[in-house]
């Protein structure tokens, strides 16, 4: 059974098998790509499924908090850096695959596409505003900010979140089973953290234990 | 199943002839899939006519056929599909619509007619000769194919039904059964699916009603066994798997407008100055291509349509 704790080399060994795992989506792209298991439109295949790995590393990065609260794993807590920049590795992935696969840097056209699509400037929005949290995840740039700035920045990361489900919701045609999927379960990961802060509001004072950005 | 050599075709069809020597690959690659398509979904007694690959003979070259254009693999054409009543996926139809039957087909004629009935597909197969129709097909969705249709055109049909002075509109129902389509069984579209044309659009010569592709049979997940297909319009006016057409008063509802009536609407020919109401119709990605490439008023075919609309906003008009 896990313990709360682990050891410094277990956790080093869980952040590479991680780190190894987090690639995956990306490897098979790549095997597909090779393969001609792209489909017909394999431009279109890799947006789609970058974007969906964005939001899915978005959602697991937000699932941190709540499960160490739910288990007592704090070691989870170690985890939620490479997590979060993952959701950027891949928002950068499909970010470039739009600029240069679909529009193949015709600026002009892109600039009137951020302005007058909506799905395309809630999702360009959304990626602007996770540049600075990708920028400060260091242990140098914590220290900078500070705790309690460093927090309240990321938590930017709700409206990202949001954002991104809105980009995937308003470019479905039809069938928003999967971006409805999608909202829900970020609905659920941010009302587990309303009730969590309405709960703290009403539990008599603690001393806080090493607790940092929760 | 026999890879047969196709009949001798007169030196009139040389191009034609050419076409096939040259997708000959893809033609066996059809005919495999269409195979185990057809050994899947095969009952036994189906006519020969019906099983998926099946040739159809004694193709016409057509006048009306586009040229100049590189033809979509039938590998792309029959597994990039938008054909929701078999799942919302575009590998959902080819993955699915094994399991819709083909015959008995009948196609039922009704409404403002002089001589309403009902056509057995093999009828319709022998209806008029069977020509090959190659078009540009654009989706609404920003992707386009060129696709070697079979069929002959629309009012062929039309002329032998007889339709009244009331006939304005023409309306395409197509199958819903949430037996062979489990698409169907959720509330994504307004089931059955509707289409609909003005009569003026029907009769055009480049509609046709269409049995086959690649000198084939419809495969299922392409609108098996019969469809409609209107080249200068958004892909899905081209109703798949019809069962019933209607001939009309007032313009009929169609599923799409019904779904979105600011994004879809009753006319929706392809039009780069309008764009759709969340993404630009200016350009589109030729599937197989790798840049996108200016999307042309009417698909291209405006010197053969643009008659039709004189005097009409088509900004109004979508």
């Amino acid at each position: 059974m896990p313990s709360t704790q682990l050891k410094p080399n277990q956790v080093q060994w869980l952040k590479a098998a991680l780190f190894v795992l987090c690639l995956v989506p990306l490897g098979r792209l790549v095997w597909l790509g090779t393969h001609h298991g792209l489909g017909a439109n394999p431009i279109e295949y890799i947006t789609h499924s970058t974007g969906w790995w964005t939001l899915t590393f978005l959602l697991i990065t937000l699932s941190v908090t709540p499960l160490r609260r739910l288990t007592g794993w704090n070691w989870l807590l170690r985890l939620r850096r490479m997590l979060g920049l993952f959701a950027f590795f891949y928002v950068c992935l499909h970010f470039v695959t739009y600029i240069w696969l679909d529009q193949f840097f015709d600026w002009h056209s892109m600039v009137k596409d951020i302005a007058k699509r909506p799905f395309i400037t809630v999702g360009f929005t959304a990626f602007l505003l996770l540049i600075p949290l990708a920028a400060t995840s260091t242990n140098r740039m914590v220290k900078r900010l500070g705790a309690r700035r460093w927090q309240r920045l990321h938590r930017m990361v709700y409206i990202i979140a949001t954002l991104g489900v809105l980009h995937f919701w308003w470019l479905v045609k039809k069938d928003i089973r999967e971006p409805l999927l999608f909202g829900a379960l970020l609905g659920l990961l941010l009302l587990v953290r309303l009730i969590y802060r309405m709960r703290k509001a009403d539990a008599p004072a603690r001393p806080a234990v090493g607790s940092q950005a929760a | 199943m026999l890879i047969k050599r196709p009949n001798p075709v007169p030196p009139s069809d040389i191009t034609a002839r050419g076409v096939y020597w040259n997708r000959r690959d893809f033609m066996r690659t059809g005919a495999v899939l269409g195979a185990a398509a057809g050994l899947a979904a095969a009952g036994i007694g189906i006519p020969r006519a019906a099983r998926a690959g099946t040739k159809l003979s004694d193709l016409r070259h057509s006048a009306l056929s586009t040229t100049g254009e590189e033809l979509t693999p039938l590998k792309d054409v029959t597994t990039y599909n938008n054909y929701y009543e078999f799942g919302t996926g575009k590998d959902d139809p080819s993955e699915n619509a094994h399991k819709l039957r083909v015959r008995p087909w009948s196609v039922a004629i009704e409404g403002e007619v002089a001589k309403p009935r009902v056509y057995d597909v093999d009828e319709l197969l022998k209806l008029a000769p069977l020509e090959e129709r190659v078009y540009r097909m654009r989706c609404v969705e920003g992707w386009s194919m060129v696709i070697p249709w079979v069929g002959y055109s629309f009012s062929e049909l039309v002329k032998r039904v007889q339709p009244t002075s009331k006939a304005k509109y023409v309306q395409f129902i197509s199958l819903a059964d949430p037996a062979q389509m489990p698409g169907v069984k959720l509330p994504v579209l307004d089931w059955p699916y509707s289409e609909g044309l003005r009569m003026d659009e029907a009769m055009h010569p480049l509609t046709i009603l269409c049995l086959g592709l690649y000198g084939e049979v419809l495969p299922n997940q392409d609108g098996a066994p019969v469809r409609v297909v209107i080249p200068w319009k958004y892909g899905f006016k081209s109703g798949k798997s019809i069962v019933k057409i209607r001939f009309v008063e007032t313009e009929p509802k169609t599923t799409w407008a019904l779904a979105n009536p600011r994004e879809y609407g009753f006319y929706s020919n392809v039009n780069p100055q309008v764009d759709h109401p969340r993404w630009s119709q200016a350009r589109e990605r030729r599937i197989g291509e790798f840049s996108k490439r200016a999307t042309l008023m009417f698909n291209g075919y405006g010197d053969q349509v643009a008659s039709l609309y004189a005097g009409m906003d088509l900004r109004k008009y979508y």
